[in-house]
């Protein structure tokens, strides 16, 4: 069964829509959309390094990520500049970077597409290993420090004044977005994860009126995205990624009648 | 000398923050069962001393001693994005876990239990704070800080709920820090005023307070009427170091 590559990488697409339903929700609440975009844009510079030294692809890119979140925030604490600027500035020179020091691997075969739209393909029984066991340290972090990072999400100081370290748990969540990424840039590319982490979570959000129930629509959002999105793709032949993440815009469409306007 | 009543102790503190101090040479204490109220004009520092008080500033001047880890936060601002769905009920136990049976008595003491299940989003100013006072109150705090956490509340509503945080600091026994503009309602129930422009002005009883030439500077002659005015109806004799000498009766 495991032979199939349209089940393995259904397999893959359910362990990310998994993980990426809860912290997509807290991208949302966070405004961190573009700090996908930031992690994402580094992980170019992650895969290359992981065929030049080859080394683990995951790996190579959550220790990318991981390297440009600490220095994302440990500019936060150094400069003024803005947020939105500071972003800008670690996603487009991390992202030129890796497109330098591509150019000088001019040697090696090397299918970009696959790394900026995700290729089903290429999902083996070892991606299918990754993926499920690192979503499921994400999943479990993330529980362990759920309530003082939602805490923190509401409201930074409280949470802070009441004795919670939002400083510890923002570092911590940092770190899982870099892991999630490492884990599905395969499946979805790294131009469209953000993709993948907000649209399903922007239609829970549409629909629900708590935080939980948000969770679990996004869940089930990315879930039904990647079902019928593989489906798509295969049938049509297209890359993975996009038909997935246009799965989701189509629901989130669809939310939209059903908006909570109210609340 | 070490108070076993004692919960915070703030020693000559003060915030250095682009180029100018926002508050400096700060000293107070925070007992058990006691009201500590900051007043002051605008931009006069007291939001700034209770987040230096809550240990929310890394790079203070001065000390701050925290003897008590239960501690509970009313913002001046809480601002929840349309993003986020919460209901009153989920925000109730953002920092806690409570029991049903404590969250509604927490609600039902500030009078808004029939909101519990509603959006964040849906309440009104006055509702909001009644909402923040609840989720304070309903872990049983030792410590209390409170900023202007009347504000946007009717004027019944706010005698009423000015008298629910002097009860609370009785039956609790917990120490309040309490930030208000509302010198005529506030002073009746506070223990120990400190008076804040910048420095700490002044600081004592409402009586004290209300005598100090800087304070009359600060607030006008007029606000000094209404302060005394209230000492009357103050049930303790104080010494001349504003120390309760006995409970009058």
């Amino acid at each position: 069964m495991f032979d199939d590559f349209l089940f393995r990488a259904l397999i893959a697409g359910i362990g990310i829509a998994l993980v990426t339903g809860p912290l997509g929700c807290f991208v949302v609440w966070r405004r961190l959309s573009f700090f996908g975009d930031t992690l994402a844009h580094s992980a170019l510079l992650g895969v290359i390094l992981s065929i030049s030294f080859d080394i683990n692809i995951s790996l190579s890119i959550f220790a990318v990520s991981s390297l440009v979140a600490l220095i994302l925030l440990r500019l936060q604490n150094t400069t003024n500049l803005a947020g939105d600027a500071l972003l800008g500035l670690l996603s487009h020179s991390s992202l030129a970077i890796g497109l330098l020091v591509l150019g000088f691997l001019s040697f090696i075969r090397f299918d970009i597409m696959g790394v900026l739209f995700g290729d089903i393909l290429s999902v083996n029984v070892n991606d299918l290993i990754i993926i499920w066991a690192g979503g499921a340290i994400i999943l479990f972090v993330l529980w362990l420090i759920w309530k003082p990072l939602f805490a923190s999400t509401v409201n930074y100081e409280l949470a802070e004044a009441e004795g919670m370290n939002p400083k510890r748990v923002n570092a911590i969540f940092t770190i899982l977005l870099a892991a999630l990424i490492a884990i599905s840039i395969k499946m979805v590319g790294l131009l469209l994860i953000t993709g993948m982490l907000i649209i399903p979570c922007a239609m829970a959000r549409n629909l629900s009126n708590n935080p939980k129930q948000m969770v679990v629509l996004s869940i089930i959002g990315g879930l039904l995205s990647v079902f019928v999105g593989l489906y798509a793709s295969f049938e049509i032949n297209t890359s993975s990624g996009p038909t997935i993440v246009t799965v989701a815009i189509i629901l989130f469409i669809l939310s939209l009648s059903r908006i909570r306007k109210k609340y | 000398m070490i108070d076993n009543d004692l919960l915070v102790k703030v020693s000559d503190a003060g915030l250095y923050k682009d180029g100018k101090w926002l508050v400096k040479g700060v000293n107070l204490n925070i007992t058990k069962g006691k009201i500590v109220t900051l007043i002051g004009p605008n931009g006069s520092g007291k939001t700034t001393t209770a987040k230096i008080a809550l240990g929310l500033y890394k790079n203070i001047e001065g000390t701050v001693e925290r003897l008590t880890n239960k501690i509970s936060y009313v913002p001046q601002k809480v601002s929840i994005d349309w993003t986020l769905p919460v209901r009153v009920i989920d925000f109730m136990v953002l920092t806690q876990d409570l029991r049903d049976q404590e969250i509604n008595d927490a609600l039902n003491l500030t009078g808004v239990e029939h909101l519990k299940n509603n959006n964040l989003r849906e309440l009104s100013g006055g509702e909001f704070q009644r909402v923040l006072l609840a989720r304070a109150i309903a872990k049983k705090p030792d410590l209390l800080v409170l900023d202007e956490p009347v504000q946007g509340v009717d004027f019944t509503g706010e005698v009423e709920l000015y008298a629910l945080i002097k009860k609370i600091s009785e039956t609790l026994q917990c120490g309040i820090l309490l930030i208000s503009h509302d010198l005529h309602v506030v002073m009746s129930a506070t223990d120990y005023v400190v008076c804040l422009n910048g420095h700490v002005c002044c600081s004592g009883t409402p009586l004290a307070v209300a005598q100090n030439k800087e304070y009359k500077e600060l607030f006008g002659e007029k606000s000094s009427h209404l302060l005394s005015l209230y000492e009357h109806e103050h049930d303790h004799v104080h010494d001349s170091d504003g120390n309760i000498i006995k409970e009058a009766k």
